[in-house]
């Protein structure tokens, strides 16, 4: 060692003179390695992935027939409606769920007391959501496809359309689920404390059941919360413009569609930052 | 800046019950610094307001230089924290959490060095599920480690290990400490306190009742000495006397002789007695 003024004794206290990593290199890492833990941990890609797609299947098949002389088969309208479910189901049941197993099982409590930025927390779990329902939306459009003679449509419009839905949906569906992970005592009544209304939401949102099929005040309840107009939208790529007939405004009302979607983006940012804890509750 | 960590009145109180009653602490930079106390005593508390992780309700607090109640990344990426209990990432790989954790720190360590450096290079492939619960620890100290921390926070970093596990775990500290690396460590072990501590505190009721040397806490080294052997016991100043005259009694050797002082649990269990 050479023994010079400045390398003798230099006080441990300084500060470090390394940038801190950047916040999109630190979200990468995270997203990639939470696409790892969620495809290696089965019993959650069978909850969140495989159930749209095993429902579609199922009453695509036990549904057969058209629609009030429009054209469009029951299956297709199952395929749109399964869209919307499987889009939402990744991010909110998947986030919600899996959000509070991690703050009961310390992740979060560990994660806060490194430097890791909050927002790269948040940007990798919205990554590997956008991953999940791309995935999700490819296999079920290819079921709908080859088994429900679902028509992929060929005007760029429609394309437009479907990113735009699907975008807004997948996003504001992962804020609405790492908000709603607060909500739940712990991880083991997560599952039933977010699934349980996310079903509900599936049936009175016209997923499963036609929209209209339902009284007034179910269909008002309904048209509060994201998931009717996501599966309106993606009914307006896929059903095409005989579909339109069958909604309740005998149109596809894109613009609310738009309005609702943007919304609840918002909205569900703002729960995000005002509501989110690091700390399950016992630990205060 | 001349102490690592510097506390001055700290008080908590949780639903009008005081955790902290005022509690005064000076932790030197390179000091191996151990808190001691029940269950309840306040001891979480204190670390956990020394950690950034709570509000403290009074009292002065310096942590490296900041206060900790405004926690930054860079005040963050120069600490390690090894929390009590951890089940997460249980599908990742031990060295694909080591490097996911690098990335957080602007002057991380080489993830593959701190594995080996905690004995885990011939588990770095395994998914941490499939690890045993020492070896999960040693994974929670790697994290706690990885960034370079200047200082080191290590919750009852050794609970359920068995004795050949805590000695091995013992080494990795020490070596940390030798390296400069500033570690306040909370434990219910006596021993380790003892083993690893250059200073220890004891906290009861919300207060420091005790702090010093581990050898010479609560006045151990001059306590009186017990004096043992096959037909007696005496508690004296003068242990050497008494052993001369009983050598003289039995002509040699003493039966069952033994010349004991107060152990570190001995003093212990007296300082957090509810006065």
């Amino acid at each position: 060692m050479p023994e010079t003024a400045e390398t003798t004794d230099a006080p441990p206290v300084t500060a470090p003179s390394a940038p801190m990593p950047s916040i999109v290199r630190v979200s990468l890492a995270r997203a990639t390695a939470e696409t790892k833990m969620f495809f290696r941990e089965k019993d959650g890609v069978v909850f969140t992935f495989a159930f749209p797609i095993v429902l579609l299947v199922l009453f695509g098949s036990i549904f057969a027939g058209d629609l009030e002389d429009t054209g469009v088969t029951v299956s297709q309208l199952y395929t749109a409606g399964l869209i919307g479910a499987g889009v939402m189901g990744a991010g909110f049941q998947n986030l919600g769920i899996g959000i509070a197993t991690e703050r009961q099982d310390g992740t979060l409590k560990r994660l806060a007391g490194t430097p890791m930025p909050p927002s790269a927390y948040f940007v990798g779990k919205v990554l590997v959501v956008l991953l999940i329902a791309v995935l999700e939306v490819a296999i079920l459009l290819a079921i709908g496809v080859t088994m429900y003679d679902l028509d992929l449509p060929s005007e760029a419009s429609k394309w437009l359309t479907f990113t735009w839905v699907f975008l807004l949906g997948v996003s504001g569906s992962a804020l609405l689920g790492i908000a709603a992970s607060s909500l739940p005592r712990s991880a083991k009544s997560a599952a039933a404390v977010i699934s349980m209304p996310f079903v509900v939401l599936q049936f009175v949102s016209g997923v499963f059941i036609p929209f209209t099929a339902m009284p007034q005040w179910l269909m008002n309840i309904a048209s509060v919360f994201p998931l009717k107009w996501m599966c309106q939208g993606f009914r307006s790529v896929f059903l095409g413009d005989g579909g339109a007939a069958l909604e309740a405004a005998k149109s596809y009302e894109l613009d609310r569609v738009a309005l609702v979607l943007g919304a609840w983006l918002i909205g569900g940012a703002v729960l995000c930052l005002t509501t989110f804890r690091w700390k399950s509750r016992r630990d205060g | 800046m001349t102490h690592a960590i510097q506390v001055r009145g700290l008080t908590k109180r949780y639903s009008g019950v005081e955790a902290v009653a005022g509690i005064d602490l000076e932790i030197e930079h390179g000091e191996v610094f151990a808190i001691l106390g029940p269950n309840g005593a306040g001891k979480s508390t204190t670390v956990e307001i020394l950690e950034g992780y709570r509000k403290r309700d009074s009292g002065e607090v310096s942590v490296l230089g900041a206060d900790p109640g405004r926690p930054t990344r860079q005040w963050r990426s120069r600490i390690g924290i090894v929390l009590q209990t951890n089940q997460d990432a249980p599908e990742l790989t031990v060295r694909e959490i080591m490097r996911l954790y690098a990335t957080y720190y602007p002057d991380s360590r080489d993830p593959d060095e701190v594995i080996e450096m905690v004995g885990l290079t011939e588990s770095a492939g395994k998914r941490i599920r499939q690890l045993s619960g020492g070896q999960r620890r040693r994974v929670d100290v790697a994290l706690g480690v990885v960034g370079r921390p200047q200082l080191l926070f290590l919750d009852e970093p050794t609970t359920g290990f068995d004795p050949e596990s805590r000695r091995r775990f013992w080494d990795l500290i020490s070596g940390l400490a030798h390296g400069g690396t500033t570690i306040v460590l909370t434990t219910h072990y006596l021993e380790e306190a003892e083993t690893l501590a250059d200073r220890v505190a004891v906290i009861a009721q919300g207060k420091i009742v005790a702090e010093g040397d581990p050898t010479t806490l609560g006045g151990r080294a001059t306590a009186k000495a017990r004096v043992t052997w096959a037909d007696g016991s005496v508690e004296t100043d003068t242990p050497t006397k008494t052993v001369l005259e009983l050598s003289q009694r039995f002509d040699g050797e003493i039966p069952e002789l033994a010349v004991t002082r107060p152990s570190l649990e001995d003093i212990y269990l007296r300082l957090i007695e509810p006065s």
